[in-house]
């Protein structure tokens, strides 16, 4: 009798779920104030992107135009496809020591795929990853960028 | 009040009262014949308009909104775009059977059209076998489908080919069963007979469990027989690309796209004539005010509200569930839906004979 019961079982609890998940999708079909995507180009104004969403790497800069990077390409080691290049020179410093420093931070947006290994690399905290997405161009050169400002200066302390 | 079946009947009368009996005969095929096609194409664009609004809302999505009024020219621009396609034919494949397999799969469903009554005396074609004959022609539509799987020299049509012809073979054994449980309580396979008999009340509600149980089992089978997911193995994207369809391109694969659609379209025709009253009102018993108000919305509405609902149903099915394995598919049917539909044939035989339906 073990298989019948079994059976029968079986067939109670496939109908079951199965009706679980129409409820489920009714429930989406009837609720449409749900709806998760957006209508893109009418809202841009209202955009409402989510915390996690990752459109370019850029590079924080405070008010006295002064970044974090110290130059140690610890980024450029981690990125997966050659998308950060740093140029470093030499700074004197007062006590006439030579130091490496952060000439150029190139970056190339069309190599990136914003995976988010150059940020968690980063000892410093320089880069984070920024949500602006319009990023299309009719020149591809347009697309490989310099993010340090022109005369900016590494932060005082960051080591 | 005008009803469709009396414009019918009046051209019929003005056609044979201005042409001898043999053209009027002709131009009547003809206009069936155009009718039958830009119903066709109706459906097309209706259907996957829908299907592609019901997926969008049950995945949280709008679905399309920017050609047309909401969204409602997309499939006409996708239509135009479909024709104007190059239609390519692969230097491998059996040029004849090749390019006849879409055709043939269309002209089933084009057959299939033939006794569905889709208003009250409106019906192409009254046969007194009509239940037999759709479950008949119904499976022709499978060597279409080996057709086009074979003459593409391709693995995947091959093996999407060979999965469908398994699986209609197996489904067609019970949702004829559950057809036969409605043909046995009405004791007639004519489909005009089978919806005059629910004038007082659908066979779901008058037939009790059993046939509710062999709807349930019709739903199923024939959302297996027309390869829509959770059965679509036959076209299983992940695994054989488009399975029997991987060659076709253009106006070739939008036939067979299209015979998709105008397939589920006759099933659930056929399930609505069957155990849903057809285009019969909503009759309950010896109300008589209730019933008359009924009587008021017209009989084709009745009829395609009723299959448009049980489209939806099956929508809902292929937006819900994930896909069966090929061994779960088979399972289901062997193990679960073919005992089951026998015993339940066993039941429902046994309430029309002691006559406890209502």
């Amino acid at each position: 009798m073990s298989f019948l019961t079994n059976y029968f079982s079986t067939i109670y609890t496939s109908v079951r779920s199965l009706l679980k998940g129409m409820w489920k999708t009714g429930y989406y079909f009837t609720h449409h104030k749900e709806i998760i995507t957006q209508n893109y180009p009418e809202n841009r104004d209202s955009l409402n992107l989510p915390e996690r969403f990752r459109g370019e790497v850029v590079m924080t800069h405070n008010e006295e135009n002064e970044h974090r990077c110290t130059g140690c390409t610890a980024c450029e080691l981690a990125c997966p496809n050659g998308t950060i290049k740093i140029v470093t020179k030499f700074d004197i410093t007062p006590e006439g020591k030579k130091k490496k420093a952060l000439d150029t931070f190139v970056y190339h947006l069309e190599l990136c795929t914003m995976c988010n290994l150059c940020v968690e690399a980063c000892p410093t905290g320089a880069i984070k990853m920024d949500q602006a997405f319009e990023h299309s161009v009719y020149d591809r050169r347009l697309l490989t960028k310099k993010l340090n400002r022109p005369d900016s200066k590494l932060m005082e302390g960051v080591e | 009040m005008l009803s469709i079946a009396e414009i019918a009947n009046s051209l019929q009368q003005w056609l044979m009262a201005t042409f001898s009996p043999g053209w009027a005969t002709l131009i009547e095929f003809v206009l069936v014949g155009t009718l039958v096609l830009s119903f066709f194409a109706f459906l097309g664009l209706v259907l996957v308009f829908m299907e592609r609004k019901v997926s969008a809302y049950m995945q949280l999505r709008v679905g399309p909104n920017r050609v047309g009024f909401r969204g409602t020219a997309q499939t006409l621009a996708d239509t135009i775009k479909l024709v104007v396609k190059e239609g390519l034919t692969p230097d491998g494949a059996d040029k004849f059977l090749f390019n006849f397999a879409p055709f043939l799969v269309l002209i089933t469903s084009m057959l299939l059209m033939a006794p569905i009554a889709f208003a009250k005396d409106f019906q192409i074609w009254d046969i007194n076998i009509g239940v037999l004959y759709i479950s008949a022609v119904s499976s022709i539509s499978v060597i279409g489908v080996l057709m086009a799987g074979w003459s593409s020299n391709n693995k995947y049509s091959l093996l999407g080919a060979m999965r469908s012809g398994a699986q209609i073979v197996s489904y067609e054994l019970s949702a004829g069963l559950a057809i036969m449980s409605v043909v046995i309580l009405v004791g007639s396979l004519s489909l005009n007979d089978i919806i005059a008999s629910q004038q007082n009340g659908w066979w779901i509600f008058k037939g009790h469990i059993p046939v509710i149980i062999s709807f349930v089992i019709y739903i199923i089978a024939v959302t297996a027989e027309t390869n829509r997911a959770p059965f679509d193995l036959a076209e299983a994207e992940s695994e054989l690309t488009a399975g029997f369809h991987t060659e076709y391109s253009g106006m070739k694969f939008a036939l067979f796209f299209l015979a998709e659609y105008v397939n589920i379209f006759i099933v659930c025709a056929i399930g609505a004539t069957l155990f849903l009253g057809g285009w019969m009102p909503l009759h309950i018993g010896s109300w008589e005010g209730f019933n008359h108000i009924m009587d008021f919305i017209p009989s084709s509405v009745w009829f395609m509200g009723k299959t448009f609902f049980l489209i939806f149903v099956i929508m809902w099915f292929r937006w819900t569930f994930p896909r069966l394995r090929i061994d779960q598919l088979l399972n289901l049917e062997w193990k679960y839906l073919l005992p089951i539909s026998l015993f339940n044939l066993l039941l429902v035989t046994f309430i029309a004979l002691m006559g406890w339906h209502f």
